[in-house]
């Protein structure tokens, strides 16, 4: 058998970071350090797009990866850590229960998310074609932590690793999505996170806190 | 040209309105954008009557008879809303509710909001469909939060959250489709996106990944409709927000979901060659049905009672799209119409009498009637109307999809009928005793704005008196294209 060529094992490699980093952020319970988590995904999905782009010589991958850098990297990551430092919630400690059963549950996603996709990377050509398995357990794993975390900021992160689980699958699929589309979604992530910021702030203001226990009025009685 | 118009006239208005939107005539200027929009969207509409199917801007944008019905009804809801938001945002500012700068607010996301819902019922890119709708959200869930309450803080960050996660599940279900695209000859790039493509080709596409995809599609934008069990946000972002925006997105944005999860049903059932997609359209759609009918038993505050029921007709239409066949997609297209005329006349009078009592809770609320008819009987009638009674086109078309239920899938029709049965015992006998009986109403600092109430009780009324031949073969053309 011959061995895989080297990108294709740089590429695994780096998907197999990014399944890790998804569950160090399911097991982090620090915010300050949750979101260099999230930078630190946003740049194994650079560098891996980045790898993409070489190995399948498509070009307007290197603009994707340029926006991933701008956006994940440096952009978002940037308003998260300012959000945090002027709510004073950098080194709060969620109170989350029971961080094994979360990891048990994760791994559980983790092969439903592989079941799911064999079928469908069976049928890609993509030099990536084993990853989309790992694409939707990242996307899966994020969904898990937007359950299961209590401060409205942690959802908020939630929401962007599994953006970025998206994304992955959008590379490892099918080298990408349309341009039009790709800055249509970065646009929309980015304003999204700008109106949550602004949320932040108005629930602060409202209950002087971040939890969410304080938002679950309107249940049905 | 009207292309241009529809979509450069909201985007203008609501970058105009965000720098001025605090000032006195800012209302006006929001009536006047959403004329203009109204009269490009009347013009494009006989020209595709017309001329037939149009697609332009190298294939990104595509009208058919199908959408063009859509972004009539979208053009119209939106200017009368506007026209019912002037006394009714002024009443609010009277009451110290909003300030300045929250008008501004409200007045440019409102024209944005009708930018995106016309840019995705227009749009033949998938891609360009999805970031629409989540553009949609975005630009109203500073508005549910508009009031800044705690409940209404909750509400948004729901609405956020629920819709967040379910349009991502959409975003996967897209690029699975595009994926399967891409694997055919021929089609590559941009056109892997395009609807109008896919659908010359869809028998070739891989069921296999198209039936996956469907189900992240069906339950992604099906959050945004509001399809049970994923409907939770809906009636708190109903009831929290300011009851235009009540109105717009019961009797928008609800719709504008629905027509992506069905443009996605015909791509996926004419790959599929199964009947699977049609099925799970039933089964959603009957679940939310049942599921609200209940619900509405338990409600308060009117804004949540009437949230409810847009669920349960959602339901209804969902599984009438499921149903099938030339008449019951010709019902489906009918209730979207009259229930988005309905539920948004019955928005804007809850509107004025929650303004008048002071309250949003129904046992609170007394005898409407004698202090302002106008408010007391566009209730009623809008409740009449809502709840299928006959003559009004709700009737029509619930007794179109019912018929059809019966010959197709009778075990459906019993569970249909409980749940209308249960539904109208429970919205009527809470209306009633807040229109008749004795009062507890005050009067309003500004006239309300009760012709909207009534122009689309009139169209929903001439609907099931007689739909014009026009029209009927309008709705013929578009129930075909969506068989």
């Amino acid at each position: 058998m011959n061995p895989l060529p080297l990108s294709s094992q740089l590429i695994n490699l780096l998907a197999a970071l990014l399944l890790l980093l998804s569950f160090a952020m399911l097991a982090q319970r620090r915010i300050a350090l949750l979101v260099q988590l999230l930078a630190l995904q946003g740049l194994v999905l650079f560098i891996s797009t980045v790898v993409v782009a070489i190995r399948a010589d498509q070009h307007h991958l290197y603009y994707s990866a340029a926006l991933t850098l701008m956006l994940k990297v440096i952009v978002l990551p940037w308003i998260l850590y300012r959000l945090i430092r002027r709510l004073h919630v950098q080194w709060d400690i969620e109170t989350l229960v029971k961080i094994p059963t979360t990891m048990l549950l994760g791994l559980m996603l983790v092969v439903f998310a592989f079941g799911l996709a064999q079928p469908i990377s069976a049928l890609a050509v993509t030099v990536t074609r084993s990853t989309l398995g790992i694409a939707l357990a990242v996307v899966l794993l994020a969904f898990l932590m937007m359950i299961t975390r209590r401060k409205a900021i942690a959802q908020v992160i939630g929401f962007l690793a599994m953006e970025n689980g998206l994304f992955f699958a959008a590379t490892s699929a099918t080298y990408g999505m349309p341009m039009v589309v790709e800055l249509g979604v970065a646009l929309d992530v980015l304003v999204g996170v700008l109106v949550l910021g602004i949320f932040l702030f108005h629930i602060r203001e409202q209950f002087d806190s971040l939890d969410l226990q304080h938002l679950e009025s309107l249940k049905e009685r | 040209m009207e292309l241009l118009v529809l979509l450069g006239v909201p985007l203008t208005g609501a970058l105009l309105l965000l720098l001025i939107g605090g000032r006195e005539h800012a209302p006006e200027v929001n009536v006047l954008a959403s004329t203009a929009t109204l009269v490009a969207a009347a013009v494009l509409t006989v020209r595709v009557i017309r001329d037939g199917p149009m697609l332009v801007w190298n294939d990104q944008l595509f009208v058919d008879s199908f959408n063009v019905f859509l972004v009539s009804l979208t053009a119209l809801v939106g200017l009368t809303t506007a026209l019912f938001s002037r006394p009714y945002m002024r009443i609010e500012a009277l009451h110290g509710r909003v300030t300045h700068k929250r008008l501004r607010l409200y007045h440019g996301m409102f024209q944005l909001f009708m930018f995106t819902m016309l840019l995705a019922l227009l749009t033949n890119n998938l891609g360009i469909l999805w970031v629409a709708m989540e553009a949609a959200t975005l630009s109203t869930v500073l508005l549910v939060s508009l009031y800044r309450t705690p409940q209404s803080l909750e509400a948004a960050w729901k609405y956020f959250i629920l819709c967040g996660v379910g349009i991502a599940q959409a975003l996967f279900g897209t690029i699975l489709l595009y994926f399967a695209a891409e694997q055919l000859p021929g089609i590559e790039g941009m056109s892997a996106l395009l609807w109008t493509h896919l659908n010359d080709v869809k028998g070739q596409l891989e069921p296999q990944i198209l039936g996956l995809a469907f189900v992240f599609l069906l339950v992604g934008y099906g959050t945004k409709v509001g399809l049970a069990p994923v409907h939770n946000w809906l009636p708190d972002a109903h009831a929290e927000g300011p009851t235009p925006i009540s109105a717009v997105l019961s009797g928008l944005l609800l719709n504008v979901a629905l027509y992506a999860v069905i443009r996605c049903k015909v791509l996926v059932e004419g790959a599929l060659q199964s009947t699977l997609p049609s099925q799970m359209l039933m089964a959603f759609g009957l679940l939310s049905v049942v599921l609200a009918a209940f619900f509405l038993w338990r409600q308060r505050d009117i804004k949540r009672l009437f949230a409810y029921s847009s669920i349960e007709h959602m339901g209804i239409i969902t599984f009438a799209f499921g149903l099938g066949g030339p008449v019951a997609n010709f019902a489906g297209l009918l209730h979207m119409t009259v229930h988005s005329l309905t539920k948004s006349a019955i928005f804007f009078a809850v509107g004025h009498a929650a303004q008048k009592a002071g309250t949003q809770i129904m046992d609170d609320i007394r005898g409407l009637v004698t202090v302002s008819p106008t408010v007391g009987w566009g209730l009623m009638l809008g409740t009449l109307a809502i709840l299928g009674m006959p003559p009004f086109g709700v009737f029509a078309s619930e007794f179109l999809i019912l018929t059809t239920a019966m010959r197709e899938q009778p075990w459906a029709t019993p569970l249909l009928l409980l749940a209308l049965g249960v539904a109208f015992a429970a919205i009527f006998s809470r209306v009633q005793p807040m229109v008749f009986g004795e009062t507890n109403v005050a009067r309003l600092p500004h006239a309300p704005a009760l012709i909207p109430v009534f122009v689309h009780l009139a169209i929903v009324l001439l609907l099931g008196l007689y739909i014009p031949p026009y029209l009927a073969d309008w709705y013929r053309q578009a129930a075909e294209l969506i068989q």
